[in-house]
C-alpha cells in the first residue's frame, strides 16, 4: 500500500480541521450560555451560571421548552409505533406492492420542508382545521415516519428468522414470539429510532411555522426573538439539549463496544 | 444509507418469505394510511389551492375553487431571480458539502477502521452539529461572521479582508450556513458507504501498478457512489426549500431570498394561497425531474 502513503499525514489534517469547522458554532452556543447577558447575546459579557438556574426568568423559552418536551414524546411515540410495524413487514413478508410502499417512504425524505409545511397548511386550511398541537404532532409524525422505517429496517435485517422459527417450534403464540423474542431483539433499532424521531421533531422550524397557530415551540421562539436578539437562555435550552442527546449517543457507543469486547474473550 | 435502505433491488429483501397476506397488511396499512393521508393528500391540497382564483366577494385572502392557471405564469415571471437563486445556492453549497466531506469520512470510515471505538466517537462529532438547534447554531455563525467580529478584523489586520467590506447578508454567508448547516446529511452516507469499502480491492489495484489517483478514480469513487449519490440528494433537496439561512434575521438580506422565503411571505404574511401553493408545486416538479435526471445519468435507476 506504499502508493497511499501520500495521504497519511494530509488526510488526518484535513479531517480534524473540518471537525474543528463542525464544533465551531456548538463551542460557541454552549459558551454564549454562560454569558452575563442582557438582552440580546451577543457580547461577551462575562461568566455566570445565572441563566442556567433561571432559564424561567425567561417565560416564553420555558413555556415552549415544554411544549416541544410534550409535542417530541406523543409523535415520537405514534411514529415509531408506526415506523417499526411497516419496517418488520417490509423486511419479512414479500408482497407486490413493495416499491410503491418503499417510493411513499422514500418521497417525505425527498421533499424540501417548505413544500410539506404549505401542503399541511393548506389541507387543514381547506378542512377548516384549527391549527395548534394536534395539528403539530399530525405533521411531525408524518415526517419522522420514513426515519423510523430506516433505522429500524436496518436492525430487523440482522435478525435471524430462525430464533423466531424456534420458539414457534417451542409452542410460543405469536404474540408471544413477538414480546420475548423480536420486540427484544429489535430494542437497540427502536430506541435509536425514537431517538432519532424526538430531535427531528424538537429541533423542526420550518414545517411546525406552518402548522403551529398560536402554540410556541422553542425553535419557533428562537426565530421570533432572532430579529431582536436572542436571549442567553435559548443557549441554555439548546446546550443542555445537546449535552444530553451527546452523552446517551456515547455512552450507547462504550457500552457496546465494552459488551462486544466482553463477547470476544 | 437512506436511498439504499430503499433500493428494491436489495437480494436480502427479494428471498423473504412469502406469508399471510393479512399479516402483511396489518403491519403496513395504519402507517400506510398515515403517509397517504398527511403526505399524499397535502400535496394533492397544494395543487388544487395553486389553481383556485380569489373570491368573487373580494374578500382578503380568500379563494374560490377553480382551474386558474396564472398563479403558476405569475410566479414563474415574479420570482425567476428567486428560483435561480434557490438551485444556484444549491448547487454550490452541495458541492462545498461534499468537498469537506468525502475526505472526512474517507478518514473516519476507513483510516479509524483499525480502531471501533475512536471511530464511533469520531463519528458522533461528525453528526453533533444535529443536536444542537439549527436555529441556534446558524445565529452563532451570524455573530462570528459579522462586521465587527474577531474573525472579520483578523482577516482586515492580515488584509486579506477590505477593510469597510462586510459579509453577512452576501450570497457568500448565506452558501456558508448552507453548507455548514447541510453537512451531516452528506457526511453520514458517504460514511456509510466508505465503511463498507473492501480494502482488498485498493491492494489489488496497487499491486497491479495503479498510482494513488488512478486507484480513487477507477476503484474508490465507482464503489462509494451510492454514497455520493444520495449524500448530494440528500443535501440539495432540503437546501432548495430552505429558508432560514437566506433570511434577513439571519445570515442573508432582501437581495439573498430564495423560493422559501417567497413561500413563507405569501403563505403566512400576505395571505395569497394561490401563489405560495403555485411557487411549492413548481420547486416540487423541478425536484423531481432533477432527481430523476441524475438517478438515470449515473445509472441507478432503482434507487427510487
Amino acid at each position: 500500500m506504499k502508493n497511499l502513503r501520500l495521504g497519511r499525514k494530509v488526510l488526518p489534517l484535513y479531517s480534524v480541521l473540518a471537525l474543528v469547522y463542525l464544533l465551531i458554532p456548538i463551542v460557541y452556543t454552549i459558551v454564549f450560555s454562560f454569558n452575563n447577558s442582557e438582552r440580546s447575546n451577543t457580547v461577551w459579557q462575562g461568566f455566570t451560571l445565572d441563566k442556567w438556574i433561571n432559564v424561567c426568568n425567561r417565560p416564553d423559552i420555558c413555556e415552549s421548552l415544554g411544549n416541544s418536551m410534550l409535542i417530541g414524546v406523543v409523535s415520537t411515540f405514534i411514529a415509531t409505533v408506526l415506523g417499526t410495524a411497516i419496517a418488520i413487514g417490509l423486511v419479512r413478508y414479500r408482497f407486490r406492492a413493495r416499491s410503491l410502499v418503499s417510493l411513499s417512504l422514500f418521497l417525505p425524505m425527498a421533499t424540501p420542508e417548505v413544500v410539506m409545511g404549505a401542503g399541511l397548511a393548506a389541507l387543514f386550511f381547506n378542512m377548516g382545521a384549527e391549527q395548534g398541537f394536534v395539528t403539530i404532532i399530525l405533521a411531525h409524525v408524518m415526517f419522522c415516519l420514513s426515519f423510523v422505517v430506516v433505522t429500524v429496517k436496518a436492525r430487523v435485517q440482522t435478525l435471524d428468522p430462525v430464533l423466531e422459527e424456534a420458539a414457534r417450534d417451542l409452542y410460543a403464540n405469536p404474540t408471544g414470539v413477538f414480546w420475548r423474542i423480536t420486540f427484544p431483539l429489535l430494542l437497540p433499532g427502536i430506541i435509536s429510532a425514537a431517538l432519532l424521531s424526538f430531535a427531528l421533531s424538537f429541533d423542526d422550524f420550518i414545517i411546525t411555522y406552518f402548522n403551529s397557530g398560536p402554540i410556541n415551540t422553542f425553535p419557533k421562539v428562537v426565530y421570533i426573538a432572532a430579529a431582536k436578539g436572542v436571549p442567553a437562555e435559548a443557549n441554555v435550552v439548546a446546550s443542555a439539549v445537546f449535552l444530553l442527546a451527546i452523552l446517551i449517543v456515547i455512552g450507547s457507543q462504550i457500552m457496546g463496544s465494552v459488551r462486544a469486547k466482553r463477547l470476544l474473550k | 444509507m437512506a436511498f439504499a435502505a430503499f433500493s428494491s433491488s436489495n437480494p436480502k429483501l427479494s428471498h423473504g418469505p412469502v406469508r399471510s397476506s393479512k399479516v402483511v397488511l396489518a403491519l403496513l396499512l395504519p402507517g400506510m394510511l398515515y403517509l397517504a393521508m398527511f403526505f399524499m393528500v397535502p400535496l394533492v391540497s397544494l395543487i388544487i389551492t395553486s389553481l383556485e382564483t380569489p373570491a368573487a366577494s373580494g374578500a382578503y385572502g380568500m379563494y374560490d375553487y377553480g382551474f386558474d392557471v396564472s398563479s403558476y405564469v405569475d410566479v414563474t415571471t415574479r420570482y425567476l431571480p428567486q428560483i435561480l437563486r434557490s438551485f444556484g445556492y444549491a448547487f454550490l453549497a452541495t458541492l462545498f458539502a461534499l468537498i469537506i466531506s468525502y475526505p472526512l469520512a474517507y478518514f473516519v470510515g476507513v483510516r479509524l477502521r483499525p480502531r471501533p471505538l475512536i471511530q464511533k466517537l469520531t463519528l458522533t462529532l461528525v453528526i453533533a452539529p444535529f443536536f444542537i438547534s439549527f436555529l441556534l447554531r446558524t445565529i452563532a455563525w451570524k455573530q462570528l461572521l459579522s462586521d465587527d467580529s474577531a474573525i472579520l478584523n483578523f482577516l482586515r489586520s492580515i488584509h486579506l479582508w477590505g477593510e469597510h467590506q462586510y459579509f453577512l447578508g452576501t450570497p457568500a454567508a448565506v452558501i456558508w450556513g448552507l453548507t455548514y448547516n447541510f453537512i451531516p446529511f452528506m457526511t453520514l452516507p458517504l460514511y456509510t458507504s466508505l465503511e463498507r469499502l473492501d480494502l482488498r480491492l485498493l491492494e489489488a489495484a496497487s499491486d497491479l501498478y495503479a498510482n494513488p489517483a488512478a486507484i480513487f478514480r477507477k476503484v474508490t469513487l465507482p464503489l462509494t457512489m451510492p454514497g455520493v449519490i444520495s449524500g448530494t440528494l440528500l443535501t440539495f433537496i432540503p437546501i432548495t426549500g430552505d429558508y432560514v439561512n437566506a433570511s434577513r434575521d439571519f445570515l442573508g438580506s432582501s437581495s439573498t431570498s430564495m423560493i422559501g422565503n417567497m413561500v413563507e411571505a405569501d403563505f403566512l404574511q400576505n395571505a395569497d394561497y394561490p401563489a405560495a401553493s403555485a411557487l411549492s408545486a413548481v420547486l416540487m416538479a423541478v425536484i423531481l425531474i432533477l432527481v430523476s435526471v441524475y438517478v438515470k445519468r449515473t445509472g441507478t435507476e432503482d434507487l427510487l
